[in-house]
């Protein structure tokens, strides 16, 4: 090859060729699939999608009714672990981002403890929800409140346990998000309320966390999103087979991710269960995309507005 | 000159750390009630780190110490007994960029006096209209004082920082560049603020702009390299300095 030729190796070309080509074809691909994936689901189960089908209870082993219960089990669900663990989360990352010093140990523990958690497969968190929150922790306060750990009030799986297990396993998430989110808040910022007179605490209520709402925001919606479609986590937590309409807090109660394993491996009748499993799924995805949308939402408004 | 006012804040051999790195050399100033300090030099000599150490913004970045003595009003503000917060209600601060909280107008400017417990409404709005008036900036703003303060011009967003300073009526003012991203016309009101305010406070300045330290200051120190090469009546540097680093700064030979 002449050393005047501006031109890449032949040998080079053909490889940037290639690696164009395959690129091109990793993308038609995942296009593809998502395509196919919802093509699929909304072709077995959107005739199935009816009102009848959201806001009824199941009946005939399932295989009748609606999914209401699994719906709203699912939302408070996700409702109680975010009032559970959003305050937890927020406290922590405001206690490693104001407070610790960036290299003490305890800090560094705990950051340490945080990343470990967020790599935990969800079944161990399973396992732990059912041996700390309803073995431990429900049968002690059973123990404590009526005189008998076997008294099965909070000593049972649980909504509440569930909630809680969930809470601990979307820890990281809420946690990377706000600490994120206060990173954020500019230096001078802070600077400005201390030197008007401002304790650390007056400087983090008024000027820090209004500015970190966003953050706060999407964080909880992230960990929503991911708490709504989690089933082994709860799979020995609480979840039920199936249930009429009313939920109590320390009771049993239905969850759109468990009714679809339910429909799906204990249905008496697999081919009947087939295009209830596919509505079930496009609900589920539905909420999905609807928290995620949410949360892009309220980021862009927030931005803008800032 | 009028004559010697009492001294409101004073340093000796006060040197400043960034963990080994010495920012500060046994610095010795007197700074006067009612009157202006200036603080000139070259960049990276120490001038904000001399101003953060008066009150204390300095004790937010790790691993930095001391030595010395700091004193406001004969107290060594560095003592154990004193209370830092307190320290910094009592000694305002503008920084050089200007740093509105995304807030109206109105609550930035109550946000000091708010901190210390609940106000009504009408003492808050009378402190609004007399800072931002000291400020000279209440006629500029009189009608939107609850939209976002961040819809203010630059200049109008550095005195409204001046105003905030001055709404908790600290004893000392530290201004570190108050002008230096403001336009001339901006410059020239932030400027007369400055001279009019010193008759309430005691006033330290740091600035980039020789000129605008031989206008409004009366005393003058002239930083290089972490050392106070010169400190004198502001007439004095820049008429008959006694260090030729000083007046090779002065007349732009230097730096
Ligand atoms: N947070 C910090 N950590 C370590 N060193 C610092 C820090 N802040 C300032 N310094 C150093 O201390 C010295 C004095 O800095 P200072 O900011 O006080 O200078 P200055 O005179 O205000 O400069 P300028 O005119 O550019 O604002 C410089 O060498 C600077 O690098
Ligand atoms: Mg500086």
């Amino acid at each position: 090859m002449s050393v005047f030729s501006g031109h890449l190796p032949a040998s080079k070309r053909v490889l940037g060729f290639f690696a164009v080509l395959v690129a091109a074809f990793a993308a038609v691909a995942i296009v593809g699939l998502i395509v196919s994936m919802f093509g699929i689901f909304i072709a077995g189960g959107a005739q199935h999608l009816s009102w009848s089908f959201l806001s009824e209870a199941p009946r005939n082993n399932n295989m009748e009714g609606g999914i209401f219960p699994a719906i709203f089990g699912t939302a408070l669900l996700v409702l109680i672990m975010s009032i559970l663990g959003v305050p937890i989360g927020t406290a922590t990352a405001i206690y490693l981002n104001e407070y610790a010093k960036q290299t003490s140990v305890f800090a560094r523990s705990v950051r340490f403890a945080v990343n470990t958690l967020a790599g935990v497969p969800s079944i161990v968190f399973g396992l732990f929800g059912v041996g700390f929150f309803v073995q431990f922790l429900g049968k002690g306060l059973d123990g404590m409140m009526y005189g008998s750990m076997e008294a099965k009030v909070f000593g049972q799986e649980s909504l509440l346990w569930c909630s809680a297990t969930l809470a601990v396993l979307t820890l990281p998430v809420v946690i990377v998000a706000v600490e994120e989110a206060l990173r954020a808040v500019p230096r001078e910022l802070r600077e400005a309320s201390l030197a008007l007179g401002a304790t650390k605490w007056q400087t983090i209520i008024k000027v820090v966390l209004p500015n970190s709402v966003t953050g706060i925001l999407t964080g909880s919606i992230l960990a929503v999103s991911r708490g709504a479609g989690e089933v082994a986590a709860i799979l020995f937590v609480g979840v039920a087979y199936s249930m009429d309409g009313n939920v109590g807090l320390t009771e049993k109660f239905m969850h759109l991710g468990y009714h679809l394993y339910v429909l799906a491996t204990q249905s008496p009748d697999v081919e009947k269960a087939l295009p209830l499993q596919y509505a079930t799924t496009l609900v589920l995805l539905g909420l999905t995309f609807l928290l995620n949308f949410t949360a892009i939402y309220i980021r862009s408004r927030l931005r803008t507005k800032a | 000159m009028a004559k010697e006012t009492s001294i409101k804040a004073r340093t000796q051999t006060f040197s400043f750390f960034y963990g080994q790195k010495q920012a500060l050399f046994d610095i010795n100033i007197d700074m006067h009630e009612n009157r202006v300090t200036a603080f000139i030099g070259p960049s990276g000599c120490g001038k904000s780190t001399f101003l953060r150490s008066i009150n204390r913004m300095n004790d937010l970045i790790e691993s930095t110490k001391h030595t010395g003595l700091m004193e406001v009003d004969g107290v060594d503000v560095y003592g154990s007994d004193v209370d830092v917060v307190t320290l910094r209600r009592r000694i305002g601060m503008v920084f050089q960029k200007s740093t509105p909280f995304p807030k109206s107008i109105f609550e930035n400017i109550t946000y000091g006096l708010t901190l210390t417990g609940k106000k009504s409404k009408s003492e808050l709005e009378e402190v609004v209209e007399s800072s931002l008036r000291r400020a000279a900036l209440w006629e500029e703003v009189k009608d939107r004082l609850h939209h976002s303060a961040l819809g203010l011009s630059g200049g109008q967003q550095q005195r409204l920082c001046i105003a905030r300073a001055v709404s908790v009526n600290p004893e000392i003012l530290l201004m570190d560049e108050p002008c230096s991203a403001l336009d001339p016309i901006s410059t020239g009101k932030v400027e007369e603020l400055i001279t009019q305010l010193k008759d309430q406070y005691t006033i330290v300045l740091v600035t980039h702009n020789m000129q605008q330290a031989a206008r409004v200051s009366d005393y003058t120190g002239f930083f290089l390299m972490g050392k106070l090469i010169e400190f004198d009546r502001t007439r004095t540097i820049f008429t008959s300095p006694s260090k030729k680093e000083t007046e090779d700064y002065i007349t732009g030979r230097f730096g």
